[in-house]
């Protein structure tokens, strides 16, 4: 195990060099507010700092390190110039407050024009009348269009109180119903993997708000049905919600907004290249046609006749603030490079590429694995390992042995709905010799299940840890090195 | 095409390997006959050179070179360049979330780290592993105090930022919660009006500290009262002060939250930030987001782990403790980065700074004739009345060189005159005394 932060510094030492004091040292503050000892953080030099960071970076793998073929996280290449100029000053260094300020919005102009740019081009190429640029991730993106289509119907005094999901749907679907206010009703999936049509139709009712649907959906299929659901779910007074999660393969193919949804959310840590820095941060712009335009939250930029972009806040029906400012501005620039650098005919060979290759793992792999569903997929395919299974090898199994052979693994065990899922993204950015590499390997463990499965669930070997306890860590949390002020700590230990 | 690398050659023979004659079959086969759409008004792509020579041309039209004195919760502090070399490591910045742990030990090792930094910074006892924003984050604390207490009512203090005020309110617009804003008082909290509204059936209350005026408040009585009516207390707190005050586990407060920008992430127009939340350890099963702890692996060996994952949004669905599912994973890395690259001395050195600085500040604005202050304790930011409408007043000072503050009048109509002044440690004596010079020109142009 590497040591923490804390167990290696000393008493005393300093870090960075740091501005320094030109005024008298006197503040405001009386002593009985101010704190009794100083905050036990680090005590490293910045030297150690840094040896310990990278050390710690030396123990993860990424989409920098190896193939990361994560279904329904769209691990593909981060561009490195996007990186360049996030940092660049006059981006970097910008106050959110200065377009707030008179005349300082004559001093946001660069940005205001890439959030209003942004905002046109996913218009454009997803077929909504407007977007809004703020929501801070994908989950937060759906919370914002779900608070639409509540707002929509409290405007028409319709108190409808119903959101449909279907069995596939990824977690965060339901639990942001719950958030804006709905109650949700599953709608199982078919045997081909699609909506189930006939269980729609008997849920639709007066009290149905909207239905939220995944497209293509999170068996990585494309639901043929999807202009007849936006039809009916339309029909019985509802609104239809895509969740953007899974649009790489449809990007530039296909429009939701013309088939019919309504209201989007659009990842840009998937689609549109930003990194997903560990897990965030991301973000989640919404998509809506004219009806709801005039719930989208506050601010909005516009562009004047004479050229210039300002923030406008006056918006009667607005759901109201969802954002301390303009969305996470440094994640956007970042996409809007990225557009730029593909422009219309780059969007249309990222879906043909992401479901092409796709495919292609699919039909090498299914005889091996079983496909949930055997169809053609989009950007991903989903196989079981039920087959494995029976012999004692399970797909989590597979998963950690694929770490060993220098693979990142699929996602397992989602959906719920298929057992012993592996849901395998290639994306568009890979190599065919590195699908090929990813695919002998895949092969070679559905052989070694018979020959030596031991092998297979005892990995990983290769990684700085083995199998962690993860019962363990849930029923007696450790959950942070408290120092001086914690019991029994590591730090004092390693001081003495 | 950039980014995609497969050639015609290897195309062709994917597709055979499918099974289909060419693209359009695949596609066919996929979707149906589902049309193209014509996607007119989107440009050819532009090569990288081109690209970065138009942002490099937006990023000019920006302001680079004013003076910098506005907060408001969002602050221009000093980043070592250590921290972005940490975080500009591919291998932080381009993996996922740390589902494989095995994988992930890096990410998850510093999590861990956060986590324990964050709460010896606030005094408590847990962190998550972060939040989208500060104002997100005292969301979600208000949503944890209902589901601790069973009860739906959140009393908001009305010193606490108006930019997080109007984002919960927007937030609680389909809940069943009932939110309440405390009466304003001056540039101080109203006691009396506050404390009468903490009945029995209160789940939280929520204050900031220092508060929006940048005053610093001794909330022990609040936190005691809260707890005596088993109210949870609810602080959001600026990281930066924490240097220096009294911590709000100290305080007594249930719930820490706070925006973490100033520690080591740049303004960048907003966003991405990074929201922290600490409690007690009796709370954590209530408490939403990931949260990362330590454990050992099949030989003993120690290791980190995603823990406590059924309050989220994957196995709970709709009963989870919110729908969040990621953290702000790298600017939580960038401020780990911060707080260990200043580190103990280094962050207590960087707020008294601050806070000199802003006494020098505020004594050179108070030289000027007819520029008042309250006298109440604050650490970096303060609040002057002028004699002028104080949003005039900043757009004559940029034209001068300075973001001269924050004018109130846009959030709190009673202080149209009053400007919120913030000194960061980057701001010189100099540049200090040239804002005061500019700003009693500026006074004399008005009168």
């Amino acid at each position: 195990m590497m040591k923490t932060i804390f167990e290696k510094g000393y008493p005393g030492r300093r870090g960075s060099s740091l501005p320094g004091f030109d005024v008298p040292r006197t503040d405001a503050i009386p002593a009985e507010l101010k704190r009794a000892e100083s905050a036990d953080l680090p005590e490293v030099s910045e030297l150690d700092a840094i040896r310990h960071f990278v050390g710690l970076s030396r123990r993860n793998v990424a989409i920098d390190t190896c193939f990361y073929p994560l279904g329904s996280c769209t691990m593909k290449y981060n561009p490195k110039f996007h990186e360049r100029v996030a940092r660049m000053p006059g981006f970097a260094d910008l106050h959110p407050l200065l377009p707030q300020l008179r005349r300082g919005g004559a001093l946001t102009q660069g940005a205001l024009e890439v959030l209003y740019e942004t905002e046109m081009f996913l218009c454009e190429l997803l077929g909504y009348k407007a977007f809004s640029m703020q929501p801070l991730a994908g989950a937060h993106g759906e919370l914002t269009g779900i608070m639409l289509i509540a707002a929509y119907h409290q405007a028409r005094d319709d108190r409808r109180r119903l959101m449909l999901i279907p069995d596939a749907a990824h977690g965060t679907n339901p639990a942001t119903a719950a958030l804006g206010g709905f109650d949700t009703v599953t709608i199982p999936t078919n045997a081909e993997g699609n909506v189930d049509m006939d269980a729609l139709r008997r849920a639709l009712s007066p009290d149905v708000a909207g239905m939220m649907l995944t497209c293509p959906n999170t068996v990585g299929l494309y639901d043929r049905n999807a202009r007849e659901i936006c039809r009916l779910v339309h029909e019985a007074g509802g609104l239809m919600y895509a969740d953007g999660a899974n649009l790489n393969a449809i990007v530039g193919r296909v429009r939701p907004g013309d088939l019919g949804f309504d209201v989007m959310h659009v990842n840009l840590h998937k689609t549109f290249s930003t990194p997903h820095g560990g897990g965030g941060p991301g973000a989640g712009p919404v998509g809506v046609c004219t009806k709801l335009v005039p719930y989208l939250p506050t601010s909005r930029v516009v562009k004047r006749a004479d050229g210039t972009y300002a923030l406008e806040y006056h918006f009667r029906d607005t759901i109201g603030y969802i954002a301390p400012f303009y969305g996470n501005f440094g994640i956007i620039l970042r996409a809007y490079a990225y557009m730029l650098t593909l422009g219309r005919e780059g969007m249309q060979r990222v879906s043909e590429a992401a479901v092409l290759s796709a495919n292609y793992m699919l039909a090498r792999l299914r005889d091996a694995y079983e496909p949930a569903y055997d169809r053609a997929c989009m950007h991903e395919c989903v196989l079981s390992a039920s087959k494995q299974a029976r012999q004692g090898v399970h797909a989590l199994d597979i998963a950690k042995a694929l770490l060993d052979r220098g693979f990142h693994p699929p996602t397992m065990y989602f959906p719920l709905i298929v057992p012993e899922a592996l849901m395998i993204e290639p994306t568009e950015t890979e190599s065919k010799q590195t699908l090929d590499a990813f695919i002998d390997v895949l092969l070679e463990l559905a052989d070694q299940v018979d020959t030596d499965p031991d092998a297979i669930t005892s990995a990983p070997v290769t990684m700085p840890v083995r199998r962690l306890d993860e019962t363990l860590a849930a029923r007696h949390p450790d959950l942070a090195d408290l120092g001086r002020a914690g019991a029994a700590d590591d730090c004092r230990a390693s001081r003495q | 095409m950039p980014y995609i690398p497969l050639t015609e050659t290897e195309r062709g023979e994917m597709l055979a390997t499918i099974g289909v004659r060419n693209m359009d079959e695949l596609w066919s086969r996929a979707i149906g006959d589902e049309p193209a759409p014509a996607l007119d008004k989107l440009a050819p792509g532009r090569s990288e050179y081109e690209v970065t020579r138009y942002l490099a041309g937006l990023a000019k039209r920006n302001a680079t070179d004013l003076v910098c004195f506005v907060g408001s919760g969002f602050y221009d502090h000093f980043i070592p360049a250590a921290v972005d070399e940490v975080i500009s490591r591919g291998e932080f910045y381009t993996s996922y979330t740390p589902y494989q742990p095995e994988a992930s030990q890096g990410t998850l090792q510093a999590i861990y780290e956060y986590q324990s930094a964050i709460c010896r910074l606030t005094g408590m006892e847990v962190a998550n592993a972060s939040m989208y924003d500060g104002g997100t984050a005292l969301f979600e604390a208000m949503m944890m105090a209902t589901r601790l207490t069973r009860r739906r009512r959140a009393v908001l203090d009305s010193s606490v930022s108006p930019i997080y005020r109007e984002m919960i309110r927007c937030y609680c617009s389909n809940l069943d919660v009932e939110l309440v804003v405390a009466p304003q008082g001056a540039t101080r909290c109203d006691h009396e009006a506050l404390a009468a509204m903490l009945t029995e059936d209160t789940a939280c209350v929520m204050v900031q500290y220092p508060n929006v005026f940048g005053a610093v408040e001794d909330w022990q009585w609040l936190t005691e009262l809260a707890a005596s009516k088993k109210i949870i207390s609810v602080c959001s707190a600026y990281p930066i002060a924490l240097g220096l005050l009294k911590t709000p586990g100290d305080l007594g407060f249930d719930i820490v939250t706070g925006e973490g920008q100033s520690m080591g992430i740049p303004l960048s127009f907003g966003g991405p930030y990074l929201g922290f939340m600490a409690t007690r350890m009796k709370h954590v099963r209530r408490m939403p987001g990931r949260i990362c702890g330590r454990t050992v692996d099949t030989e003993g060996k120690t290791g980190f782990v995603l823990t406590l994952q059924t309050r989220e949004q994957h196995i709970r669905r709709e009963k989870a403790m919110s729908n969040i599912c990621t953290n702000e994973g790298l600017c939580a890395l960038a401020a780990l980065a911060y707080m260990t690259c200043v580190g103990k001395g280094g962050f207590a050195e960087v707020a008294q700074i601050c806070a000199a600085k802003a006494t020098f500040a505020r004594q050179q604005l108070l030289a000027i004739e007819g520029v008042e202050a309250d006298d109440v304790p604050f650490f970096n930011e303060f609040v002057v009345r002028l004699p002028v409408d104080a949003a005039e007043v900043v757009g004559r000072m940029i034209d001068r060189g300075y973001a001269a503050g924050f004018p109130l009048g846009r959030y709190y109509g009673k202080l149209s005159n009053c400007l919120l002044v913030a000194v960061t440690e980057k701001r010189t004596r100099e540049e200090i005394r040239g804002m005061a010079v500019a700003l009693e020109a500026v006074l004399g142009e008005m009168l």
